[in-house]
C-alpha cells in the first residue's frame, strides 16, 4: 500500500459524516476540539460585549445607561461567561485538539466522551444565554454569596439558572478532565516515556487533575444551595444552624484553584511556543514540570485569602497569607525559566512572540499586585474595590488571553494549512495591548481612591470621573483590537494561500503531519525517542506517512490505536475506537432534560430523564465491547499485542479511577461541610440528634462487606471462565442490603427544613444511597451479560470496573452510616 | 511595597529586552544556565523577597491588632439592605446611617447583619470587616482627629448597593459627652 492509498483508506475509516449530520455525530478529537474552540470564542465575544456594557455604564457618574437591577445581571453574567463558558472550555478545546497530535496518537481515550462533554457544554451554555436574553440572568455576582442568592433575597429563577446551568457545564469539564488524564497517561506514541512528553502535556495533565479536585466542591455547593432554594434545606441559614460562610469556603475551595486551572494551560502554551521562537529548547524542563506540580498543590491551600475580611481568626490569617505569598515561588521559577530560554537561544520577534511579550508585561504586574493583596492589611483596604478587578484582569487577561492568542497565531498554520498573509494581527496586538493596559491600570488607581467593585453608579463629587472615562475609552480601543483579530482569522481561514508544513521549524509531532491535519492524524504511529522527535529526525513525517511504524496497515473499517505503559511508554495494547455516533448528543440531551426539569421545578420529569440517562449509559458501555478480537493482534513491526478490553485494566477502568477521584473529593467536601457546621456553624447543636439504630448499622455494614466479597468471587469466576454466577448474586444481595439500610436511615433524618443538621445528614445518606444504586445497576448488568453468555459474556476488565464502583459504594455507605449514627455520642 | 514591585517589574522587562539585544553566547553549558536562572533567580530571589515582605506584613498586622485598652468604647453596627443602624454601649437608643464615636480613643465596632452579607468600611479609619448574619465580627477603629468620615457597605448586597453609605462623626471629648447625654434622655 503506498502513502496515498493508505491516506485514502484511513480517511474513509476516520472521517465524520458530511454536513450537519457530521456535526452531531462526530467523535473525532480534531472536530470536537475545533467545535470547542469555536463555541468558546463565541462566548468570549458575548462576554466581551457585556464588558463593554459595564464600561459604558461606568464611563460617567450617575449613569442612567441601565438600571442597577439590569446592571447586576450584566456584571454577574460577564464574570460567569468568561470563567465558565469561555476560559475553561477554551482550554479544554485546545487540549482536545492538540494532545493526540503532540502525543503521537490518533485520538483521545474516549472519543464519545469528548463529544458528550461538548454537547453538555453547549446545552448548559444555551440555558445561560437564554436567561440573559430573557432578562432572567443571575444577578448576585459571579460568586453568588448566600443569603443574597437564597430564595428570600433572590426569589426569581435567576439564581437557579446559575446553579443549574453552571453545574451542567461543569459536567463537561469533569468529562474532559477524565479524558485528558487517561489520554496523557495511556494514549501516547510508543517510546514516549513521561520524561519525553511534550511540556504542554505535562501542563494539561496537572490542569486536568486540578479540575478533578477543584470542581467537586463547587458542584456540591451548587447542589446544596439549589436544595436550599427549592426545598428550604437551611444549609446556609444561620438562624437554623447553617452558615453563609460554608458557601464561601466551598466556592473558594473551587475558585482559587480555578485561577490556576486557567493559567496553567496558558503557561503550557508559552513553554511550547517560546522555545521555538527562540530557536532552542526549554531551559530546565524538569524544573518547569516541578513548578507546575507545586503550583497545583499550593493552590489548594490558599482559598481563605478570598475571605480575609470575613472575621477569620488571627492565626488563620497569618497562615493563609504566608501560603499565598509562597505561590509566587513556582510562578517565579517558570518566569525565569522562560527568560533563561530566551537568553539561551536566539529569539525572533514574530506575532506569537509579540503576544508572549504582552503576557510578560501584564502577568508580572498582575502577579505583583497579587502578592500585595496576599498581605492582609493591604487586602483589608483593597478588597472589593476596583483594584481587585484590575488585579484579576491582569492575571486572567494577561495570563490567559495573551498566551492563548500567542497559541492561536502559532498553531493557526497547523489548523488551516495556510500561510499568514494579511498583516492585521500586529496592529490588533498593539490596540489590545495598549487598550488593555490603559483600561485596567486606571482601574487600579480608581480602586485605591476607594471605588468599590460592582457599583452601578458613583457620585460626581467622588473625583473618579476622568479616570473612569479614560478606562472606558481604553477598553473600547481594546475591543476594536479583538474585533480585528476575529476579522484577521476569518480572512486567513477563507482566503490565505497554502502554506508549508512546518513554518516555525518546531520539533514536536503535530508538525510532522500534512496540514490541515487528516482525521486520523498519523498514518502510522511513530516511535518516539526524544522530546522533539521532528527536530531529531526531520524525515519522521515521511516515514509515518509511508506506514513504517505501528498500525500502518488499515484493517477493515476499524479505528485503531495503541496504549502504552503509563511511565515508560512501552506499547501495551491495541485499542479499537467506536465510530461516529449520535449517542453522545442524545445522552447529553437526556442529561440536559434532567437539569432543565429541575430548573423549571417539574420534579416528576427528573427521575424519568435520569432513567433515560441510565439506559443510554448502559447501551454505551455494552457497545464499547462490540468490536472484540480475542487473542494477540499484529500491530505492525512484528509486534503482537492484546486488545485493551481483553486486558485486566481497560481504558474504562482507568477512566473510572479518575472519575472516582472527583467523586471522592465531592464526598470529602460534604464531610467538610458537616464538620464545618458542627464546629463553627452558628446555633449548634441541633434540637434533636439522629439516634443510633443498630439494625441500620448492622444491615449496612454487613451488606457492604457482602457486596465487596461477592464482586471478588464474581471476578474469580470470570477469570476461570466458569459459568457460575454465585458471586454476582452475592454482590447484588449485599448492594440491596446497604440500599435498604440507607433507605431506613433516610426516612429518619427528620424535619429537613427545620435545621441544617437533619438536612446535612440527609444529603450524606442520600449520596451513599445513590452510589449503592449505581453499584447495584452495574452488578445487574454484569449478571444479565453472564446469563446471556456468548459474545456478551463479561470479561475480567468489565468485572474490574464494577469492582471499583462496588468498593467505593461500600466505602461511602459504611462511612456515612457511621458518621451519622454516632453523632449524638460525639458531643 | 510599590517601589519593590516596580523594581522587580523593571528587572523582568530588562531581562526580556536584553534577550533581544544581545548576541547569543555560543554554547554555554546548560547546567550553568540552570544554576543562574533557576536556583538563583527562580528560587532564591523570590524566597528572600517574599520572606521580607511577609515579615513586614505580619508585623504591620500586629500593630493593627486590638490591644487591651481601658479606654475603649464599644459600639454596634447592624447592616441591612440598604442602611446601617448603630447602637452604643454607653447610651440607649440607635442612630441611623450616622455612627458617633469619640476622637482619639479606640473604638470597637461589633458588626453584624440582619439579612445578606455586607461589609463595614470606613476607608480612612480602618480596613473592611464583613457583616455576616448570625455572626458578630469586631473591628477596632480610631479617628485621630474630630470630624466627619465617609463609610460604605463594601460587599455587593443587591440593587441598592451603590448607594449604601454611612457617615462616621468623631467628636472631641466635650461634644462626645454631649452626645451621650443627649442620647440618655
Ligand atoms: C474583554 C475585555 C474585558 C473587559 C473590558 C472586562 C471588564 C470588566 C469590568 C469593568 C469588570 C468589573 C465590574 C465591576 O465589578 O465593577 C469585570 C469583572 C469581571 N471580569 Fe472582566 N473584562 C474583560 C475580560 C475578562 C476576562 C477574559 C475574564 C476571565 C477569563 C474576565 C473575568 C471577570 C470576572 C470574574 C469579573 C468579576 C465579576 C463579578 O464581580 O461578579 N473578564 N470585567
Ligand atoms: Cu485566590
Amino acid at each position: 500500500m503506498n502513502a496515498l492509498a493508505r491516506h485514502r483508506a484511513l480517511s474513509r475509516i476516520w472521517s465524520s459524516q458530511p454536513g450537519w449530520r457530521g456535526v452531531i455525530s462526530t467523535v473525532n478529537h480534531s472536530d470536537i476540539g475545533r467545535m470547542f474552540l469555536l463555541v468558546a470564542t463565541l462566548f468570549f465575544l458575548i462576554g466581551g460585549v457585556l464588558a463593554m456594557l459595564i464600561r459604558t455604564q461606568l464611563a460617567t457618574p450617575h449613569s442612567a445607561f441601565v438600571a442597577p437591577a439590569i446592571y447586576d445581571q450584566i456584571f454577574t453574567m460577564h464574570g460567569t461567561v468568561m470563567m465558565f463558558l469561555f476560559a475553561i472550555p477554551l482550554l479544554e478545546g485546545a487540549a482536545v485538539y492538540l494532545l493526540p497530535k503532540l502525543l503521537g496518537t490518533r485520538d483521545l481515550a474516549y472519543p464519545r466522551l469528548s463529544a458528550y462533554g461538548f454537547w453538555c457544554y453547549v446545552f448548559g451554555g444555551l440555558m445561560l444565554v437564554f436567561a440573559l436574553l430573557a432578562g432572567l440572568a443571575p444577578d448576585s455576582g459571579w460568586f453568588m454569596y448566600p443569603p443574597l442568592s437564597s430564595s428570600a433575597h433572590s426569589p426569581g429563577v435567576n439564581a437557579d439558572f446559575w446553579l443549574i446551568g453552571v453545574t451542567f457545564v461543569e459536567v463537561s469539564a469533569i468529562a474532559a478532565a477524565v479524558e485528558i488524564c487517561v489520554s496523557i497517561l495511556k494514549f501516547r506514541a510508543p517510546g514516549m516515556s513521561l520524561d519525553l512528553m511534550p511540556i504542554f502535556a505535562w501542563y494539561a495533565l496537572v490542569t486536568a487533575l486540578m479540575i478533578l479536585m477543584g470542581f467537586p466542591p463547587l458542584i456540591l455547593g451548587s447542589i446544596l444551595l439549589e436544595l436550599e432554594r427549592a426545598f428550604g434545606f437551611p444549609f446556609f441559614e444561620s438562624a437554623l444552624g447553617g452558615s453563609p460562610l460554608l458557601w464561601q469556603h466551598l466556592f473558594w475551595l473551587f475558585g482559587h484553584p480555578e485561577v490556576y486551572i486557567i493559567f496553567l494551560p496558558a503557561a503550557g502554551v508559552i513553554s511550547t511556543v517560546l522555545p521555538v521562537m527562540a530557536r532552542t529548547t526549554l531551559l530546565g524542563y524538569r524544573w518547569v514540570v516541578a513548578a507546575a506540580v507545586a503550583l497545583a498543590f499550593l493552590s489548594f491551600g490558599l482559598w481563605v485569602h478570598h475571605m480575609f475580611a470575613t472575621g477569620i481568626p488571627h492565626m488563620g490569617l497569618a497562615f493563609f497569607s504566608a501560603a499565598s505569598t509562597l505561590v509566587a515561588v513556582p510562578t517565579g521559577i517558570q518566569i525565569f525559566a522562560w527568560l533563561g530560554t530566551l537568553w539561551k537561544g536566539w529569539p525572533r520577534l514574530t506575532l506569537p512572540m509579540l503576544y508572549i511579550i504582552g503576557f510578560f508585561f501584564t502577568f508580572v504586574i498582575g502577579g505583583l499586585t497579587g502578592v500585595m493583596v496576599a498581605i492582609v492589611p493591604f487586602d483589608w483596604q483593597a478588597h472589593d474595590t476596583a483594584f481587585i478587578t484590575a488585579h484579576l484582569h491582569y492575571v486572567l487577561f494577561g495570563g490567559f488571553v495573551f498566551p492563548m492568542l500567542a497559541g492561536l497565531y502559532y498553531w493557526l498554520p497547523q489548523l488551516t494549512g495556510r500561510k499568514r498573509f494579511f498583516r492585521i494581527g500586529e496592529m490588533a496586538f498593539w490596540l489590545i495591548f495598549l487598550g488593555f493596559n490603559g483600561a485596567f491600570l486606571a482601574m487600579h488607581w480608581v480602586g485605591l481612591l476607594g471605588q468599590r467593585r460592582r457599583i452601578a453608579w458613583y457620585p460626581e463629587d467622588a473625583g473618579w470621573t476622568a479616570i473612569n472615562l479614560f478606562s472606558s475609552i481604553s477598553s473600547f480601543v481594546m475591543a476594536i483590537g479583538v474585533a480585528m483579530v476575529v476579522f484577521d482569522i476569518a480572512l486567513h481561514a477563507l482566503l490565505a494561500i497554502q502554506g508549508s508544513r512546518n513554518p516555525w521549524d518546531a520539533g514536536t509531532l503535530e508538525w510532522a503531519m500534512p496540514t490541515p491535519p487528516a482525521p486520523y492524524n498519523f498514518a502510522s504511529i511513530p516511535i518516539v525517542r526524544s522530546r522533539e522527535p521532528l527536530a531529531a529526525d526531520p524525515a519522521i513525517g515521511d516515514q509515518i506517512a509511508r506506514g513504517e511504524y505501528f498500525l500502518g496497515e488499515p484493517r477493515g473499517d476499524l479505528r485503531e490505536t495503541l496504549t502504552v505503559d503509563a511511565a515508560s511508554g512501552r506499547p501495551e495494547a491495541l485499542v479499537i475506537f467506536p465510530g461516529n455516533s449520535t449517542l453522545p448528543i442524545t445522552l447529553a440531551a437526556a442529561t440536559g432534560a434532567a437539569f432543565l426539569a429541575a430548573l423549571i421545578r417539574a420534579y416528576w420529569i427528573v427521575p424519568l430523564a435520569l432513567l433515560l440517562v441510565v439506559g443510554l449509559s448502559l447501551r454505551w458501555g455494552w457497545s464499547q465491547d462490540a468490536a472484540a478480537y480475542p487473542g494477540l493482534q499484529n500491530v505492525g513491526r512484528a509486534t503482537l499485542l492484546p486488545q485493551a478490553i481483553e486486558t485486566d485494566r481497560s481504558p474504562g477502568w482507568w477512566g473510572s479511577v479518575f472519575l472516582l477521584v472527583a467523586d471522592t473529593v465531592l464526598f470529602g467536601s460534604l464531610f467538610f461541610g458537616y464538620a464545618f457546621l458542627w464546629t463553627v456553624g452558628p446555633n449548634w447543636p441541633p434540637p434533636q440528634w439522629l439516634s443510633l439504630s443498630v439494625l441500620e448499622l448492622a444491615l449496612g455494614l454487613i451488606g457492604a462487606a457482602v457486596e465487596v466479597i461477592g464482586i471478588r468471587l464474581a471476578g474469580r469466576a470470570v477469570s476461570r471462565s466458569s459459568p457460575s454466577s454465585h458471586g454476582t448474586l452475592l454482590a447484588l444481595a449485599g448492594a440491596a442490603m446497604t440500599m435498604a439500610a440507607l433507605a431506613m436511615a433516610l426516612t429518619r433524618a427528620g424535619q429537613l427544613t427545620d435545621y441544617a443538621y437533619g438536612a446535612t445528614i440527609f444529603v450524606m445518606i442520600a449520596y451513599a444511597f445513590i452510589h449503592a444504586a449505581i453499584a447495584a445497576i452495574m452488578i445487574c448488568s454484569l449478571a444479565y451479560r453472564t446469563l446471556r453468555g456468548g459474545a456478551s459474556c463479561p470479561r475480567t476488565s468489565n468485572v474490574n470496573i464494577v469492582r471499583l464502583w462496588t468498593d467505593y459504594a461500600a466505602f461511602v455507605a459504611a462511612t456515612s452510616l457511621i458518621a451519622t449514627q454516632f453523632s449524638s455520642y460525639l458531643t | 511595597m510599590l517601589t519593590g514591585s516596580a523594581a522587580i517589574f523593571a528587572l523582568v522587562m530588562l531581562l526580556l529586552l536584553i534577550a533581544y539585544r544581545r548576541t547569543p553566547a555560543p554554547h554555554q553549558s546548560e547546567r550553568r544556565q540552570e544554576r543562574f536562572w533557576l536556583y538563583g533567580l527562580g528560587l532564591a530571589f523570590p524566597l528572600v523577597t517574599l520572606a521580607a515582605l511577609l515579615i513586614y506584613g505580619l508585623v504591620l498586622g500586629e500593630t493593627l491588632l486590638p490591644k487591651a485598652n481601658e479606654n475603649v468604647v464599644t459600639v454596634r453596627a447592624e447592616a441591612r439592605q440598604w442602611s446601617w443602624s448603630f447602637g452604643y454601649a454607653d447610651a440607649a437608643g440607635r442612630t441611623q446611617c450616622v455612627l458617633h464615636i469619640p476622637a482619639g480613643r479606640p473604638v470597637e465596632v461589633e458588626i453584624t447583619s440582619l439579612d445578606v452579607v455586607h461589609s463595614f468600611w470606613a476607608p480612612r479609619l480602618a480596613g473592611k470587616l464583613d457583616a455576616i448574619p448570625g455572626q458578630v465580627n469586631v473591628l477596632r477603629i480610631e479617628a485621630a482627629a474630630p470630624g466627619e468620615y465617609h463609610g460604605v457597605g463594601a460587599e455587593f448586597s443587591g440593587p441598592g448597593y451603590s448607594g449604601d453609605a454611612f457617615t462616621v462623626i468623631a467628636h472631641d471629648p466635650a461634644s462626645w459627652a454631649a452626645f451621650l447625654g443627649r442620647a440618655k434622655e
